[in-house]
């Protein structure tokens, strides 16, 4: 096999060397072709649809709030979901969210309804005090009717007690 | 496959799936768990002819009565129509104070006509008699009223068999509210969604069910014609919307709106214009309740810290305490006859119903269960009928304010919650 490619190349060359119109010289000045029309040649990609929204690493993935029993305080450490989506949609005057709240099962439907209304209703004021305008959001309740997680115990409890801005 | 396999084939399928079809409107089945203190003992005939018709009064009435939990059923064994003889001192021996004999016949339009009597064999006396035309679907119904007859002659208070029931099912991501016979039977789909639907409030005429769906992605109250479907958005207002309830006179609903920011209490009328605000505290105010007469409307206000009922004009102002027991009394349903509040009250971790005398303040726990929710009166006010939880799953139950006559209402499959006992009906 290597024998046929050298024979392969030594034939080439002869055959290039044949059809040059140039002389190889050692002495010619060797000139750069790659300045001149290769800028022309480049292509730069452009990505429509990099709103932050889709990116599912981004910090605007995170779109949930979570609440202690009986508690409608947003925690310090989700302070940074709420002001992640107020940054958003203080420049995305065209997006609205709806904020649900929503409670562990234990206790009456319309009760826990309105105590769900007040965990979207934290989350809202507080996107409120960034900035967000009122138009842009709407504060609502589920309740107890959609539980994410569906044990009868605490850790699905803490899981349900919870609000979430839905785009 | 041959032409004939596939014929038959098909002709299988199409069975099957009829099959499935009449399943798919789950029986709800009823137990009795629990009788009155003293039962009065009863002797029921069958009914001349009644087997014409498609279903058998008779049968009708002595379930009605047994499950009332104040009869005890004696068979007669015999059909004894409004024309046979009594003879009062055979009966009294057998140990019946009072017997019930009728007929059905056919009518030339095609309706069946269902007569009765009710005899008092200690005082040798006729309490009643009674002549109903019904067409052939309502022939429950027909049943049902000799039941509720039966039922105001010998216990003072009109019988509740010929009312309806309510509910939402709820089987997979399927959530159906339905209508039953407060027996069970004639189970009828009035709304099926793959949102939750919640707190059903019968209009006071039994023509229309106001309740919550969840199908905007958003608690909304919707006014629903049972009888034609139409369906009427009575409160849609930015935030949350629920609880409704009807007026007396059904011209207008309680409602529970978000749209100040919190939850509190406003009037509505039934066709969604008109709305005015009746409560006005920074926390919450919810499941509002007219009085019977109209007046007053009871409600649940954390107004105080934890839930509690309280109880207000119904053009709203100032509202009046009514529940100091516990921490947390949620639901309140006031009795038709205006004399007992009941509701759900958490007490050591556990959700059960209680009642209140408003005559003497005194509480009563009408359920030894954990997680009871949704009380409804019956119209006679004589039971509640509420949602509670068994074995896992999500069961119905009533429970007569003495708290003596009990009944397990369950589905074979799925979870069967918020339930609204109807008014009476002609």
């Amino acid at each position: 096999m290597r024998t046929l490619t050298s024979v392969f190349i030594l034939s080439s060359a002869l055959l290039l060397a044949a059809c040059s119109s140039t002389k190889l010289d050692d002495k010619a000045p060797v000139v750069d072709h790659s300045a001149s029309g290769a800028d022309a040649r480049s292509v730069g990609t452009v990505n429509t649809g990099t709103d932050p929204l889709n990116d599912p690493q981004g910090v605007l993935a995170k779109r949930s709030v979570y609440f202690d029993f009986d508690s409608y305080v947003v925690k310090p450490e989700y302070q940074s979901v709420i002001e992640n989506h107020a940054k958003y949609l203080q420049s995305h005057k065209d997006r609205k969210v709806i904020i649900q709240g929503n409670t562990d099962a234990r206790g009456g439907a319309e009760y826990n309804l309105a105590l769900g209304q007040k965990r979207a209703e934290a989350v809202r004021k507080s996107m409120s005090l960034l900035g967000v305008s009122e138009s842009q959001m709407e504060a609502v309740s589920l309740g107890k009717e959609k539980p994410k997680a569906l044990g009868n115990d605490e850790s699905a409890w803490a899981e349900n007690r919870r609000a979430d801005i839905v785009y | 496959m041959n032409p004939m396999t596939k014929t038959i084939l098909v002709r299988l399928f199409a069975i099957f799936t009829l099959l499935i079809a009449n399943f798919a409107h789950a029986q709800l089945r009823v137990e009795i768990a629990g009788v009155g203190a003293n039962q009065i003992p009863i002797a029921i005939a069958a009914f001349g002819d009644e087997s014409i018709a498609p279903s058998q009064i008779s049968a009708i009435v002595k379930a009605d009565l047994a499950r009332s939990g104040y009869f005890r059923i004696i068979d007669t064994g015999n059909v004894m129509t409004e024309n046979t003889p009594v003879n009062y001192a055979d009966w009294k021996g057998r140990g019946a104070n009072a017997i019930v004999v009728g007929s059905v016949s056919r009518l030339p339009d095609g309706r069946f006509d269902v007569k009765y009597r009710l005899f008092d064999t200690v005082r040798e006396t006729q309490l009643s008699s009674m002549a109903l035309s019904s067409q052939p679907q309502y022939i429950r119904v027909a049943g049902h009223k000799i039941a509720d007859d039966i039922y105001l002659k010998l216990l003072g208070v009109p019988g509740a068999f010929a009312t309806r029931i309510a509910y939402v099912t709820k089987s997979g991501r399927e959530y159906r509210l339905e209508i039953a016979d407060s027996d069970g039977e004639g189970v009828q789909v009035a709304l099926r969604s793959n949102e939750p639907i919640i707190s059903p409030a019968w209009s006071p005429d039994g023509t229309k069910v106001a309740y919550v769906s969840f199908e905007n992605r958003k608690p909304v109250v919707y006014v629903q014609d049972l009888v034609t479907r139409k369906r009427t958005v009575v409160a849609n207002f930015k935030g949350s919307n629920s609880a409704p309830a009807w007026s007396p006179d059904g011209s207008k609903l309680a409602v529970a709106l978000s749209r100040s920011g919190s939850t509190q209490i406003y009037v509505v009328n039934a066709d969604g214009g008109n709305l005015r605000r009746l409560s006005n505290s920074a926390g919450i105010d919810t499941e509002p309740q007219f009085s019977a007469d109209g007046q007053s409307i009871y409600f649940t206000s954390d107004r105080s810290g934890g839930p509690q009922i309280y109880k207000m004009s119904a053009s709203g102002g100032d509202a009046r305490r009514v529940t100091f027991s516990g921490a947390y009394n949620i639901s309140p349903r006031i009795s038709p006859d205006g004399k007992y509040l009941a509701y759900i009250s958490q007490r050591s971790g556990k959700f059960q119903l209680y009642l209140l005398d408003l005559s003497n303040g005194q509480e009563m726990r009408l359920s030894d269960t954990a997680r009871d929710e949704s009380p409804s009166f019956s119209p006679n006010s004589k039971y509640i009928l509420y949602a509670t939880s068994e074995g896992g799953r999500g069961t119905l139950a009533v429970v007569s304010v003495d708290g003596n006559v009990r009944q397990r209402l369950s589905l074979q499959a799925g979870d069967i919650q918020e339930p609204k006992w109807g008014p009476f009906m002609k």
